[in-house]
């Protein structure tokens, strides 16, 4: 299970300060910058994204709602890794040739919109049944009364659950470096493996996420709490 | 009858080329998946019933262990465990054995919130009803509380195990020999990577809803244990209405 280091002994095996500051910046901004992008793009097209899926799965009729959630069951179910690896290696077979962080946020966007899509659902059937009749009563077209009297509802609802999901989206990201997107994980590594010393690149980048991760879902803690009330 | 074994090599064209490779991933990738469950299982049982203990200390423990191991990624702890960790403490772990760990750790953190939020989900007059039969503590949390929390607990489960199941896939990345592994190999030395990745793709979907009916069965009999189930039917044939329902 565990075994000594071959080369133990040969450099110092102690946290190195001036390394560590020196890699600091780098991870900083540019690594920083790449995994923000990526949260916010993908964060962006799974809360769209999902919200159609979930309109389309509540179609009345069947021959939209089922092929609809059968694919995103399927890609619940399967690994975002996979999907990324199809993304990037085989759409460009298809003529699809598109940048690492594009295909990315293409990836983790449509990955989580199957869990947004569930999100989004629940949200809409909480909305009582009377605000339906009440649209009805008024005589409003079936898309206005979804608009401007469900939909807000529902979203509103939906919120703390979308903010679990962007911190969740923020802490996948780092799969996209597996695609050679250079985000915070990706330049650690690249850093890491320059010296063959991964302590302090990937310790950096740990905190980074923990630093952020930590309070946004405290955060969103405080806006259930709030809606909840 | 024929039967026909999805691992041989004699199946027609790039299948029969594939397949071999992408069985041996895939026992590995169960291993690996059980490996993590078995430790994910495991802690969430137990920093989960910590988290509601009486000792405020006990509970700071918990809820350190499941913030830490919450607020970053799996694949950020699998490196660290494989590539970090052995810098600071001189020894290295075998490439499985690190990602079983990291698998453990991390989803036994979020299996942790699940075991708390089933445990105080218990109405409070359960507990205080064992207290009037002057049952143990041992005897309240094993024979009242944990029962009745256990339902409560199966349906996140699964969700959990799916998403464990989906994040073995990141063991690859440090060389462990599992599907996705296998699979880029298989890529690499020119099969056709439309069939190799459609294939990962049908097996981990085969092996998640593997999980799923194992867990929908869980479910029944454990409902049906405390008195709260639907008389026996063929559990595995009905889908419940919140099967996958987010996390």
């Amino acid at each position: 299970m565990a075994a000594p280091l071959r080369d133990g002994g040969s450099r110092p095996m102690t946290w190195d300060w001036d390394w560590a500051m020196e890699i600091l910046p780098g991870l900083l901004t540019q690594g920083l910058l790449v995994t923000v992008q990526a949260t916010i793009g993908g964060a962006l097209l799974a809360f769209v994204l999902g919200l159609f899926l979930a309109l389309l799965r509540r179609s009345p009729r069947p021959y939209i709602s089922r092929p609809v959630g059968a694919v995103a069951e399927f890609i619940r179910s399967t690994p975002l890794l996979v999907q990324l690896f199809v993304l990037y290696y085989v759409m460009p077979d298809f003529g699809v040739k598109m940048t690492a962080l594009t295909t990315g946020i293409i990836g983790l966007g449509v990955h989580y919109a199957t869990y947004t899509a569930e999100v989004y659902r629940a949200g809409i059937d909480c909305v009582p049944k009377g605000q339906w009749e009440a649209a009805v009563a008024l005589n409003l077209p079936r898309r206005w009364s979804w608009f401007s009297i469900i939909l807000p509802q529902a979203v509103r609802r939906s919120l703390p659950a979308l903010g679990n999901y962007l911190v969740a989206i923020f802490k996948e990201s780092p799969q996209l470096s597996v695609i050679t997107v250079v985000d915070v994980v990706g330049l650690a590594r690249e850093l890491g493996s320059e010296r063959f010393r991964y302590l302090e690149p990937m310790t950096i980048a740990g905190l980074f996420f923990l630093l952020i991760a930590i309070p946004a879902s405290i955060l969103v803690r405080r806006m259930e709490r709030r809606l909840d009330t | 009858m024929v039967t026909v074994n999805p691992c041989s090599a004699e199946l027609p064209g790039t299948l029969g080329e594939t397949m071999p490779f992408l069985c041996e991933g895939a026992v590995v990738t169960l291993q690996s998946a059980a490996g993590g469950s078995v430790l994910a299982l495991v802690l969430a049982l137990v920093v989960g019933l910590t988290a509601t203990s009486r000792f405020r200390g006990a509970r700071a423990v918990a809820r350190v262990y499941m913030e830490f191991f919450r607020g970053t990624s799996v694949l950020v702890q699998l490196f660290w465990l494989f590539y970090a960790m052995p810098i600071l403490t001189g020894f290295q772990l075998d490439t499985l054995f690190a990602g079983i760990l990291a698998l453990g750790l991390n989803l036994g953190a979020y299996g942790s919130e699940v075991v708390r939020g089933a445990v105080q989900a218990v109405p409070a007059g359960q507990r205080e009803a064992a207290i009037a039969l002057n049952l143990s503590p041992y005897q309240r949390m094993r024979r009242v509380i944990l029962p009745q929390a256990f339902v409560e607990m199966v349906p996140p489960m699964n969700n959990l195990l799916i998403e464990l199941l989906k994040s073995t896939s990141l063991l690859s990345v440090i060389t462990v020999t599992d599907l996705a592994y296998q699979g880029r190999l298989l890529v690499n030395s020119g099969s056709d990577q439309l069939v190799v990745f459609a294939l990962l793709l049908v097996i981990y979907f085969l092996l998640s809803y593997l999980i799923t009916l194992l867990m929908r069965y869980v479910e029944g009999r454990a409902a049906r244990l405390v008195g709260r189930g639907k008389p026996r039917r063929t559990p595995w044939r009905r889908r419940s209405a919140t099967a996958g329902a987010g996390r």
